[in-house]
């Protein structure tokens, strides 16, 4: 299973085996990691589920499609960043064995 | 007393008393967590028991708020099926429907709403549905099948949804609205006249101004639904979606302030400081509209939820949001940013005819007090962080699309 790391914006690290499948939002959530809420349950209606992207797996990842749902919705979303993601929009792959991301300040 | 030895009770196991036992352990709550529900699984989220449930697109895993193991790695206990059916205040106890009782020292009363009934004759047909439930949704499920006939008697947002839900799945759809208009008690003219054309154009069928007066039927199931001027509506399946009430009445015999909901405070507190009431069941201040009210909503069954984990853990509870709604209805998102109290204008943003816009609603003096967008999410964002501001807009600047969101929200 992809291991990924969810570190929270204090620095506690949560490394997470989560299924191909579900997304990287669900797997913080399945294992109740605090800092992101998902409010929407992964809708992309709502934008509490931001994550920092680690910059070696922003080529893997991508950024969200200019003009799509999640770029407007992450165009008002706190703290944004250039490698801000909504981490309901990411579905777990192979390909994302040891990705590491890093959680905002807030979510609100 | 230490934490590790307080019990906390959460009545209800819905998204907001689920969420409730899931806050407390991210918070670091170390003593006795039970959470009692009615319902014979874990907790759950409603939402897409109208949308992705019914059509089949979301898995029973996309459903569940946690998986079921994270409650026994989390040391929650579940006590599924089972109904809080009493409060003793005095003994800091609740009473069960198994006829057993359970102390606590803290108790989260999250008990939500139930679907309004219609006091009709034929109520107690089969194939006269509601939908609260997963078990209300699959059995919806099961009549929506091509060519299968749906009333919908109420034209909310259940309503809207499960017709539009309906129609992908082939279904013939019936909109049975008593106001003049669909959405009466929940958006605007303009709103409620997009969403009525639009479902028009999808092939529903919409009665305004339409009584409901029996729920006829054959063999003891549904076969029509009646109409006060004399027309019957024939069909498979009745969904009633009018309203919802709150659970309050434990709280009521328990001698807690009711007004529509039970009575808390901005930390979810009710004026018995060892009991505290989230989500639907409530009636809560709501500081940027200087009033209460009862919220039927996820962002304010998590906010609530928020409140109390916060409050019982010795922590700061959260700046409170901007309430907020959703909808999802074929291909259209729609997105509610706050409250339209005591406004004057409504000004459109965007093309209503192309299904891309919002409604920004004003006060007399230009404040924005709420925002509804249709396929526009900047506008709903930068519309919350506008309302939460109490910022004043005209005409002229919203109306204006060579002035960004970003601008207008700065």
């Amino acid at each position: 299973m992809p291991r990924i790391t969810y570190i929270e914006h204090n620095g506690t690290e949560h490394p997470i085996d989560v299924p191909v499948g579900r997304s990287v939002m669900q797997g913080a959530v399945d294992n109740n990691v605090p800092g992101i809420d998902a409010d929407c349950g992964g809708e992309c209606a709502c934008a509490t589920c931001h994550v920092y992207i680690d910059a070696v797996w922003l080529g893997t990842i991508g950024l969200p499609v200019p003009g799509s749902q999640e770029a407007s919705m992450l165009s008002f979303a706190a703290v944004t960043q250039p490698d801000s993601r909504l981490s309901c929009q990411i579905k777990v792959t192979d390909a994302l064995d040891g990705l590491v991301l890093r959680m905002p300040e807030g979510q609100h | 007393m230490n934490q590790d030895s307080r019990h906390i009770v959460i009545a209800g196991a819905g998204h907001a008393g689920g969420s409730a036992a899931a806050m407390l352990r991210q918070l670091g709550w170390r003593g006795a967590i039970t959470l009692i529900g009615e319902e014979p699984i874990p907790p759950y989220q409603r939402p897409p028991l109208s949308k992705g449930w019914l059509t089949g697109e979301a898995t029973a895993a996309d459903l569940a708020l946690r998986p079921a193991k994270f409650y026994s790695d989390s040391t929650i206990e579940l006590r599924l099926a089972t109904r809080v059916t009493g409060i003793d205040r005095e003994a800091k106890t609740v009473a069960l429907s198994d006829g057993g009782t359970v102390a606590y020292d803290t108790l989260i009363l999250a008990l939500g709403a139930r679907a309004r009934r219609l006091p009709l004759p034929g109520v107690d047909l089969n194939g006269v549905l509601e939908l609260r439930s997963v078990a209300d949704s699959d059995r919806l499920k099961a009549t929506l099948r091509p060519g299968a006939r749906l009333a919908v008697i109420g034209g909310g947002y259940i309503g809207l949804e499960a017709a539009a839900s309906g129609r992908g799945l082939g279904a013939e759809v019936t909109i049975i609205e008593r106001e003049s208009r669909v959405l009466a008690r929940v958006a605007c003219p303009i709103l409620s006249d997009f969403f009525q054309a639009f479902h028009r154009g999808k092939g529903v069928a919409i009665e305004v101004n339409a009584d409901v007066s029996a729920l006829e039927g054959a063999g003891g199931r549904i076969t029509g639904v009646r109409l006060g001027d004399g027309r019957v509506m024939p069909c498979d399946a009745a969904l009633v979606g009018v309203g919802a009430v709150a659970n309050d009445e434990l709280a009521r015999e328990a001698g807690l302030t009711c007004q529509n909901g039970i009575s808390v405070d901005l930390a979810a507190r009710t004026a018995d400081p060892a009991i505290f009431a989230i989500g639907d069941c409530t009636s809560r201040p709501l500081p940027l509209y200087e009033r209460m009210g009862r919220l039927e909503s996820v962002p304010n069954a998590l906010e609530q939820a928020k409140q109390a984990a916060a409050t019982i853990c010795g922590k700061p509870a959260p700046t409170p949001e901007v309430p907020w709604f959703w909808s999802d209805q074929y291909d259209l998102r729609l997105q509610i940013a706050g409250i339209p109290f005591d406004t004057s204008e409504i000004v459109v943003r965007g093309d209503l005819d192309a299904a891309k816009f919002a409604l920004f609603h004003l006060t007399a003096d230009g404040t924005v007090q709420a925002v509804e967008a249709v396929n526009a999410a900047p506008e709903f964002m930068g519309g919350r962080r506008i309302i939460a501001r109490r910022k004043r807009l005209t005409r002229v600047q919203i109306e204006d699309m060579s002035i960004s969101v970003q601008q207008l929200a700065a």
